[in-house]
């Protein structure tokens, strides 16, 4: 069992998602991180180095427990095995934190490892706001949505995601989680503008900020499409929207997430660094 | 649009885009939704080559991608826990034309298999030495051991402990044509693979069904040597248990 004294929230700090490759660097010394994200589905074996290094973790950091796999968006019921072992895994660690994406990945039994799109509309919307109800009722714990990365939009949309999430937040009191990062992609590859879909989010909501790095591509006619790849430093004007989140909302946990080319820790470290430079400057 | 057509058009190359997905125009996004199906292969793909390193060398990395290609879409994970995805891999193996004239690969990628449970699996303390030393041979005799969690055993028809070994040592010496047994063992953290005698392997497999120890020695024969087998264990931490059931 653990020690479950410590901090109960995320701090208003900068925080960083954990790669077993850094467990060494990140117990020698610290760091600008004060906390660490880890995503739920690779601590579901039964014991060995996983659990070992998340145990030791826990006993020194504020987790946050992030979901990559339960399908809230799924047009099917929640696989109720997968969130038996969510519960199994949130009644041992008691994560600061625990969230999911407005997303699915899953459909008639097969899991397809990506977080896919979804058309906001008043059906998903009552699906969704079931889904999470599920959830929130299971874990015992009010649970944050994260706005997903779009390469595409729906022509049967009938609303923005802004006023989706705040619609679904309303009908099941979850939080959000804000990545401003999914939000520049989104709008550069559907063409809304990003600083007004921050300007018109709900901030009293958001639990959590995300920040990562994206990738430029090319679209059909020649124009960027932006990959979300969280495989490179995050881009300045994602730090220039985060600055305005900050102002607009205050003080928010804020995750760098660095998953692919995963660079040595002081990298990430050194990202967490820019992110505590722009807390600093805010009150909570 | 429904999931169900977005998944057939995701895990089939030849499908065309679903309609009703635009680009920042207004117009079909075939291009955009490329990038959904490229995620899901890709991903699904480097899930496979991390769960398969030795596999993938065997088979060279081109030739490794191109058949993933085709597992992935033939049998996509049914659970958000990739760690155990790839169960269906040996049988796929078995019966991938490809690859038809390599048969010991199916039990190549089971010995992966089972690093990657053995890995997973739950801890557990080993029995103290002295418990066992301080038994009576007739108790040990009838006892049934309880071993690791992590504990894995492979019988195979081919050299498939010496082909992982010369796929992931330097300077192993090259597979010779036999039968092998190996016992995978987690000591700490790490699972370690153990060649087995034949007759180790046969005590093995009698123990993992059950058995007391005697008929385990019974179904090993007479070249078994039981002293070997069990520091073996032990070294291994592979033995956590005894139950005895008359007393």
């Amino acid at each position: 069992m653990l020690d479950h004294t410590r901090p109960a929230f995320l701090p208003p700090r900068p925080g960083a998602g954990f790669k077993p490759q850094h467990f060494p660097a990140i117990m020698a010394a610290p760091s600008p991180v004060e906390w660490l994200e880890i995503h739920a589905e690779n601590y579901m074996g039964e014991g060995g180095r996983p659990l070992a290094q998340l145990r030791a973790l826990a006993e020194r950091f504020a987790i946050s427990l992030h979901g990559v796999g339960l399908s809230i968006g799924g047009e099917g019921a929640l696989d109720a095995a997968h969130l038996a072992r969510l519960k199994h895994l949130c009644t041992w660690l008691q994560p600061a934190c625990f969230s999911e994406h407005l997303a699915w990945s899953s459909h008639d039994n097969s899991f397809l490892n990506d977080l896919l799109p979804l058309p906001y509309t008043a059906a998903t919307l009552t699906r969704v706001a079931d889904h999470i109800d599920q959830v929130q009722t299971v874990l015992g714990r009010k649970m944050l949505l994260e706005n997903p990365s779009a390469y595409l939009a729906f022509a049967e949309a009938e609303m923005d995601e802004v006023t989706f999430l705040a619609e679904i937040a309303r009908r099941t009191g979850c939080g959000l989680l804000l990545d401003v990062n999914n939000v520049y992609v989104s709008a550069n590859n559907l063409g809304f503008n990003a600083l007004g879909y921050i300007e018109s989010f709900p901030h009293h909501l958001v639990g959590e900020i995300h920040l990562g790095g994206h990738d430029p591509d090319l679209d059909s006619d020649g124009t960027p499409l932006l990959i979300d790849s969280h495989g490179c430093p995050v881009a300045d004007p994602v730090w220039q929207l985060y600055a305005r989140t900050l102002q607009l909302g205050g003080a928010k946990p804020t995750l760098i997430e660095w998953d692919n080319d995963v660079p040595e820790w002081p990298v990430l470290a050194g990202e967490a660094a820019l992110a505590a430079r722009l807390l600093a400057g805010v009150a909570a | 649009m429904s999931q169900s057509v977005f998944r057939t058009a995701l895990l089939d190359p030849a499908h065309a885009t679903p309609p009703g997905l635009l680009d920042r125009h207004g117009t079909p996004a075939t291009r955009r939704f490329a990038v959904y199906r490229n995620n899901v292969a890709v991903s699904l793909t480097a899930a496979l080559e991390t769960g398969f390193p030795v596999l993938r060398r065997v088979l060279g990395e081109e030739f490794f991608a191109a058949m993933a290609g085709v597992f992935l879409r033939m049998h996509p994970p049914t659970s958000p826990v990739l760690m155990f995805y790839g169960a269906q891999l040996p049988d796929f193996l078995h019966e991938f034309p490809p690859v038809a004239h390599l048969p010991y690969l199916p039990d190549l990628a089971r010995l992966e298999l089972a690093l990657r449970q053995s890995y997973h699996a739950a801890d557990a303390a080993p029995l103290p030495a002295a418990t066992l030393a301080g038994l009576s041979a007739e108790r040990f005799l009838a006892a049934r051991l309880r071993l690791a969690p992590a504990l894995r055993l492979i019988r195979s028809p081919w050299p498939v402990f010496s082909i992982w070994r010369a796929n992931s040592v330097a300077d192993a010496p090259p597979p010779r044509m036999a039968a092998e047994s190996l016992l995978v063992l987690r000591p700490d953290f790490d699972p370690e693979p153990h060649l087995l005698t034949p007759a180790a392997g046969s005590f093995l497999a009698a123990l993992l069904a059950g058995e007391p120890v005697a008929q385990a020695l019974t179904a090993a024969g007479p070249q078994h040597d039981l002293a070997a087998t069990l520091a073996l264990l032990r070294q291994g931490g592979g033995i956590v248990g005894l139950v005895e059931d008359d007393l």
